[in-house]
C-alpha cells in the first residue's frame, strides 16, 4: 500500500522539480503576501510582534490553496487518472501518494516562507525553531489533508481554482486559530505546554480528517 | 404532488404557532433584568441557531448513507436539509446582530458562537457551490456526499473551539450539564420556540424535497436503478 | 477469457449501454465498430472497470492487473521521459519495464526525450508501450490507431497480431472499418447502445464488413 503511495509521490515531485514553475509562482506568490501585509498595516500603530502570528499563518494559508489544486491537475492533463484507477493501486494507496507529494510541495513553500518573514518582520523565530516546525506541520498535514481530498473534486468541475478555496476555507479555520493562538504563546516566549489545549485539537483534527479524507476519497474516483 | 401540499400546509402551521410563540414571549414571559426587552429574541436566535447545526448533521448522516445505499432519495434529503439549514443559519446572523447591537453595543461581534455560525453559512454555501458547479448527476451526489460528511465532521470541532474561547457571548443556559439556570415560564416559551422550529425543519425540508423531484422530472425517480 | 453479461449503464437519460453481452476466449480479437456516441467507450470502460455497470457484469480473466488499455487520451506525464513513464507505470504493477518493447516501436532513439516534445504520432506509440508494460493477457483498444502514419499503423496491426497469436484476448473499439477489420476474429457493430450485429469475421474482408456495417447501421 505504502509501496505504490511512494512511487506516486515520486513521480509526482519528480514533474514538480522538472518544471520548478510552479513551485517558483508560489514561492513569489509568498514574498508578494508578505509585502502585502508589510504595507497593509500602520507600523506607528501596530506592533509587529503583535501581529505576527496572523501574517505567518495567512501567508501560509493562501499558499497552501494556491498549490493544492495542482496535484490532480496534473493526473487529468493526458487522463493519466484513467490509468492509475485502471491499475492495481488501492485507491487509498493513490490518495496518500497525492498527500504525501502534497505535503513535500507545501513544506518546501513552508520553508522558503518562514526565514523570509523572520526577516522582513524581525520575529526572533530560531530560539522557537523546533516547537514552531512542530506546530507548522501538526496544522499542515490536517488542512492539506482536506484540501488533497476537495482538490480531487475540484479539479473536474467548472470555476475549480475559485471553489477549492471556497470549500477549503472553512475547513482551514479551525486549524489556523489554533495554529496560531499556539504560535503567539511561542512567539510570546511561553512554553509550548501552555499551548497544549491547542495542540491536542489540531492533533484530533489530524486524525479524524485524515482519516476521513482516506476513507472517503474512492467516492470522488469511482464511477 | 401530495409531499408538496403537506409540505405548504406544515409550514403555514408552523409560521402560525411562531406567531404564537411571540405572542407567548412578549406578552406571557417575564422581561429579563439585565438585557431587557433585547433578550426576547433568544427564541428565535436558539432554535434557529440549534436547527443550522442540526441540519448540517442531518446532510452528513444522509450522505454517509447515501455513499453506502446509493438511494438518490438520501441525496435529494441532504440537499433540502442542506438549503432549510442555509435559511436558519442566515436568521442566526441576522438576529444575532440585532441582539448585539442592545447588548454589546455593536452589530457584529467577533464572537465565537456567532462566527461559527458564519462558518457553518459558507459551509453550505460551498456545498450548494458544489452541487451546481457539477453537471453529471451520479457525479454530483458523490461529490456532495463527500462534502457533506466532512461538513457534519467540522462541526464537533467547531463546538469544541466555541467552549475553549473567551467569548462575549452569553454561555449556553439551557444545554449546559447542570440543571437550566432559567425561570420556568422563559424555559417553556423557549421549548414552544424549538418545536415550532422542528416543525418549521421538517415542513421547508418536505417542500425543498418535492421540488427537487419535480426538477429532476418523472425520469428522475428511476435514473438511478 | 472475457465475459459480458447484460451490461447497462445510462448517463442520466442517455442510454450508453443496452443489454450488451459476449465472450471471448483467449487468442480472440472483436472488433467494436460503431458511429460517435454508439457506446464504444462505455463498453470499453465497463469491461475495464472503470465504470461500474448500473445492470449485468464484465468478468476478466485475472482482473485489473491482467488489463492493458489505450483510451482518448494517451495516458503518460508530458513532464517526464518515455522510459521515466514507463518505469512509473510498470512499477504500479511492480514489474520493470523492458528496451525491447521500446525497439518493437521504434522508440529507443526517444527514450529519454520529454514526451511533451514528442509528435503525436510517436505520443501515442509510447502510450501503446505503455498499455503493454505489464504484459497484459487483455487488450482494451479505444481508436489505436488515431495519431499514427501508415507504417506505424502497419507494425502496430502486425505487433497485435503477435499479440492474438500468443494468446492475448482484445477488445478493438473503432469508428473506422478499414483500420480493425484484418485483425479481428470477430466483429460487432453498436449503435445505441446495443450490439445490432456479431458474429465472427470468417475470412471476410474489410470490403464486404463495411457492406454488412453500412446494412446494419443505416437500416436495422
Amino acid at each position: 500500500m505504502l509501496r505504490h503511495a511512494w512511487r506516486i509521490a515520486r513521480k509526482d515531485l519528480l514533474i514538480e522539480f522538472r518544471s520548478r514553475t510552479a513551485i517558483l509562482a508560489v514561492a513569489v506568490f509568498t514574498v508578494l503576501v508578505l509585502l502585502v501585509f508589510n504595507f497593509g498595516r500602520d507600523p506607528t500603530a501596530v506592533a509587529t510582534r503583535d501581529l505576527a502570528p496572523s501574517i505567518l499563518w495567512v501567508t501560509f494559508t493562501f499558499a497552501a490553496v494556491l498549490t493544492l489544486n495542482r496535484a490532480f491537475h496534473l493526473e487529468l492533463e493526458n487522463q493519466a487518472l484513467e490509468g492509475l484507477l485502471l491499475a492495481p493501486v488501492a485507491r487509498g494507496s493513490l490518495y496518500l501518494g497525492k498527500l504525501l507529494a502534497n505535503l513535500a510541495f507545501v513544506t518546501i513553500v513552508e520553508a522558503i516562507g518562514l526565514p523570509l518573514f523572520a526577516l522582513f518582520f524581525n520575529v526572533p523565530v530560531l530560539p522557537v525553531l523546533p516547537s514552531l516546525a512542530g506546530v507548522i506541520a501538526l496544522a499542515t498535514v490536517g488542512f492539506v489533508a482536506v484540501g488533497t481530498l476537495f482538490s480531487a473534486m475540484t479539479v473536474r468541475t467548472r470555476f475549480a481554482e475559485l471553489l477549492l478555496p471556497v470549500l477549503l476555507l472553512p475547513f482551514m479555520i479551525p486549524p489556523l486559530i489554533w495554529a496560531v493562538l499556539a504560535t503567539a504563546a511561542l512567539f510570546a516566549g511561553r512554553p509550548l505546554s501552555e499551548a497544549g489545549g491547542w495542540l491536542r485539537l489540531l492533533g484530533a483534527y489530524d486524525i479524524v480528517f485524515v482519516t476521513l479524507a482516506y476513507l472517503l476519497f474512492p467516492a470522488t474516483v469511482d464511477e | 404532488m401530495k409531499l408538496l401540499v403537506a409540505g405548504r400546509w406544515l409550514t403555514a402551521l408552523g409560521l402560525l404557532l411562531l406567531a404564537g410563540v411571540y405572542v407567548r414571549a412578549l406578552a406571557f414571559t417575564p422581561v429579563e433584568r439585565t438585557q431587557g426587552l433585547a433578550q426576547k429574541i433568544f427564541y428565535l436566535h436558539v432554535p434557529a441557531a440549534i436547527w443550522a447545526e442540526g441540519a448540517m448533521l442531518l446532510v452528513g448522516l444522509a450522505s454517509a448513507f447515501y455513499l453506502f445505499l446509493k438511494d438518490p432519495r438520501l441525496d435529494r434529503f441532504a440537499e433540502a436539509s442542506a438549503e432549510v439549514g442555509t435559511i436558519f443559519a442566515a436568521i442566526v446572523l441576522t438576529t444575532g446582530p440585532i441582539w448585539g447591537k442592545p447588548i454589546w453595543g455593536t452589530w457584529w461581534s467577533w464572537d465565537a458562537r456567532l462566527t461559527f455560525t458564519l462558518f457553518l453559512f459558507l459551509l453550505y454555501a460551498g456545498y450548494l457551490l458544489l452541487r451546481g458547479a457539477v453537471a453529471d448527476p451520479g457525479t454530483r451526489r458523490r461529490y456532495a456526499a463527500v462534502l457533506g460528511i466532512c461538513g457534519a465532521c467540522l462541526v464537533p470541532f467547531i463546538h469544541f473551539s466555541v467552549y475553549l474561547f473567551r467569548t462575549l457571548h452569553p454561555m449556553p443556559i439551557i444545554l449546559k450539564p447542570s440543571a437550566p439556570s432559567l425561570p420556568g415560564s422563559m424555559l417553556a416559551t423557549w421549548l414552544f420556540s424549538l418545536i415550532v422550529f422542528t416543525l418549521l425543519y421538517v415542513a421547508f425540508v418536505m417542500q425543498r424535497y418535492a421540488l427537487a423531484l419535480l426538477r429532476e422530472g418523472p425520469a428522475g425517480g428511476e435514473r438511478h436503478a | 477469457m472475457l465475459r459480458a453479461e447484460g451490461l447497462r449503464h445510462a448517463f442520466g437519460p442517455v442510454r450508453a449501454l443496452d443489454d450488451v453481452s459476449f465472450t471471448l476466449q483467449d487468442g480472440q480479437t472483436l472488433a467494436v465498430f460503431g458511429p460517435n456516441g454508439a457506446g464504444k467507450t462505455t463498453l470499453l470502460k465497463v469491461v475495464a472497470g472503470l465504470i461500474r455497470p448500473q445492470g449485468g457484469r464484465a468478468r476478466v480473466d485475472g482482473g485489473r492487473r491482467a488489463v492493458g488499455w489505450i483510451g482518448h487520451q494517451p495516458q503518460l506525464y508530458a513532464q517526464l521521459t518515455v522510459w521515466e513513464n514507463l518505469r512509473f507505470w510498470a512499477s504500479l504493477y511492480d514489474v520493470a519495464p523492458s528496451d525491447a518493447i521500446l525497439a518493437r516501436l521504434g522508440l529507443d532513439v526517444h527514450r529519454d526525450r520529454l514526451v511533451r516534445a514528442l509528435s503525436r504520432g510517436l505520443v501515442q506509440r509510447v502510450a501503446i508501450a505503455r498499455a503493454l508494460v505489464h504484459d497484459p493477457r487483455v487488450l482494451l483498444l479505444d481508436e489505436p490507431f488515431t495519431g499514427l502514419d501508415r507504417m506505424a499503423a502497419e507494425e502496430f496491426r502486425k505487433l497485435l497480431a503477435e499479440q492474438a497469436a500468443s494468446g492475448r484476448v482484445t477488445v478493438l473499439v473503432t469508428h473506422n472499418v478499414e483500420e480493425g477489420t484484418e485483425l479481428a476474429t470477430d466483429v460487432a457493430f453498436m449503435r445505441g447502445g446495443r450490439f445490432v450485429y456479431l458474429a465472427p469475421r470468417a475470412g471476410r474482408g474489410a470490403g464486404e464488413i463495411g457492406d454488412a456495417y453500412r446494412r446494419a447501421v443505416a437500416g436495422g
